[in-house]
């Protein structure tokens, strides 16, 4: 039900990102949405791609500090207040999410999200049968 | 104006002679009152009665920072602890402080010094003084607070901290005399600026600066800026505290009490004398101390020394500005700071790579220390994914620091690999402040 989210963190100096997606050029790596947690000092990047874990080895390997984050994924459909709805849902449940973001998977929005009541997460998305993509979808990214 | 003209202006000879007899004294004190000089001397096969001269002084083993760690917390304390009435503490490199304990007349001694410096920078018992260095553990507060009041002048004890009242009262009450960290007196006159406060509103005349390194342009600045004259004040908690030696009104070099505490200058390598004149690391043996004498411990300070009458005329040996240090110790307001003791730090935390770079500056005249620390590629884990983790594990590194170093250090995170791997200890520091 969830997808794996590379985590990486980052100095915040030039060349640094681009240090990070070289790599994920030189391993093949499909990107599929990337955003960045920025502080005064340092960033953490957060990546979703086709092979996650195929792409934290080879990070691994040049020596970067990167992780592997279980998100949710929700799909949305395409009409204002879809987010809204959604993320009510969670917040009735009293789920708090640690931070969100989106972006296009066929056409549709995809509302990423990470909390640390995965469980509870989980039910309320099976409650409410809202759906989701998975990692055979990221898998299919092409 | 002289304060005891009678030591401070003593001919070479009747100085000489009085060193001698003092040093034999204390080799006889400390030869059978401290274990670790007995095994010593006995080791190098000298009894206190070879000791007659000053000049014997090359005969006797030294006594180095590592030995007072060995040694802690009292193992080179001569005095027995009903005899000691105050203990103050140094900061050390593994996290174990200096401890110095002083008996009654130690701290009569010390008072007494003191009030030679005072005198030397003008101050009387019509001056109302200010002391602005730090009272606690560090001997800088209540060492120039004694001197004080031993001299009669009004003693102001504002410590360090809350600069606007402090500049209030040194407004208000027309204080005239001020003890603390040159940084400190250069935060004291941006302060002024920013409350609005001209130097014409304040009296301050003689300023009483050490506890740090610091050159002639800050020394110009300061006094442009508070409208005084600034005088170099030295010691080191070791041997007594602020004390050992002072500037007078020539500031041809600082003036040694060399009654209490003799100066030599060895190469710090081949541990040799060197004649006066050449830099050097300066050696002190205290000659009267009861509490924890020394014999020639070595400061790691280099400067260099001078003979010769001087125009203020007193006739002790003077020390010139410290030019730098033999090892690698940093002194961070104040604060003396060892890389060594960073490091045990980054150490003890497996998050971070036994790697790290210390960076100080100075901002808005205050010394500011950075630590750069490398996170460590197999502890980034999911758990780090959002800012506030790795704030988190920043402020755990930064509160232990804190409680080694004794002062805030600013953590920065790097990512893994980024620090240059070090050759040599000094590789570990870069120091800003151009002093």
């Amino acid at each position: 039900m969830t997808i794996h989210q590379l985590s990486i963190f980052l100095e915040n100096t030039a060349g640094s990102l681009v240090q990070v997606l070289r790599q994920l050029k030189k391993a093949n790596v499909q990107l599929v949405a990337i955003t960045i947690a920025d502080t005064a000092e340092y960033g953490i990047l957060r990546v979703v791609c086709a092979e996650p874990t195929r792409a934290c080895e080879e990070l691994k390997k040049a020596g970067i500090a990167v992780a592997i984050s279980d998100v949710f994924a929700l799909k949305l459909d395409n009409e204002p207040g879809c987010a809204a709805d959604v993320i009510e849902l969670f917040s009735q449940a009293g789920i708090s999410i640690a931070y969100v973001y989106t972006f296009l998977y066929e056409g549709k929005g995809i509302l990423v999200f990470r909390t640390d009541n995965t469980e509870l997460a989980r039910e309320t998305i099976v409650k409410n049968n809202l759906p989701f993509i998975d990692e055979d979808a990221l898998a299919q990214w092409r | 104006m002289i304060w005891n003209p009678n030591k401070e202006c003593m001919s070479r000879d009747e100085m000489s002679a009085l060193q001698g007899k003092r040093l034999h004294k204390i080799v006889e004190y400390v030869y059978h009152n401290v274990p670790f000089y007995r095994n010593k001397l006995q080791e190098m096969d000298i009894r206190p009665d070879d000791i007659q001269t000053i000049e014997d002084i090359k005969k006797l083993p030294f006594t180095t920072k590592k030995d007072l760690r060995d040694n802690y917390p009292f193992g080179l304390q001569a005095a027995p602890q009903s005899e000691i009435i105050r203990v103050h503490a140094s900061s050390g490199t593994t996290g174990n402080p200096t401890i110095v304990g002083y008996t009654r007349k130690d701290i009569g001694v010390w008072s007494e010094c003191m009030a030679r410096c005072l005198t030397a920078y003008g101050i009387t018992r019509d001056d109302t003084f200010s002391v602005a260095y730090g009272y606690g553990l560090f001997t800088g507060g209540l060492g120039a607070h004694y001197g004080v009041e031993h001299l009669g002048a009004s003693v102001i004890p504002a410590g360090t901290g809350n600069t606007e009242k402090h500049l209030k009262l040194i407004r208000d009450l027309g204080i005239t005399g001020i003890a603390c960290t040159p940084s400190y007196a250069l935060y004291l006159a941006e302060t002024m600026d920013k409350l609005g406060i001209t130097k014409d509103q304040i009296k301050l005349r003689a300023g009483a600066f050490g506890a740090e390194p610091w050159t002639e342009s800050m020394r110009k600045e300061i006094e442009s800026r508070l409208g005084l004259k600034g005088y170099n004040l030295y010691g080191l908690s070791e041997i007594m505290g602020p004390c050992v030696s002072y500037e007078c009104q020539e500031q041809n070099g600082s003036h040694i009490c060399e009654d209490h505490f003799y100066p030599e200058i060895i190469n710090p390598v081949t541990l040799e004398n060197l004649p006066n004149g050449q830099s050097g690391e300066l050696v002190f043996t205290t000659l009267t101390k009861e509490g924890m004498p020394l014999l020639r411990y070595r400061t790691r300070d280099l400067c260099s020394l001078m003979t010769g009458q001087c125009n203020c005329g007193r006739t002790s040996i003077r020390m010139g500005r410290i030019e730098g240090r033999s090892d690698d110790m940093l002194i961070i307001r104040g604060i003396n700071v060892f890389p060594s003791q960073v490091e045990s730090v980054v150490l003890s935390m497996p998050e971070f790579a036994p790697r790290y770079m210390l960076v100080v500056d100075r901002v808005n005249n205050l010394d500011t220390l950075q630590v750069q620390v490398e996170l460590r590629q197999e502890f980034f884990t999911a758990t780090f994914d959002t800012p506030a983790a790795i704030d988190e594990l920043e402020k755990k590194l930064a509160a232990k620091l804190k409680s080694v170093l004794s002062i805030s250090a600013k953590v920065q995170l790097k990512a893994p690999g980024t620090i240059e791997r070090s050759q040599g200890k000094s590789a570990h520091i870069i120091d800003k402040r151009n002093l």
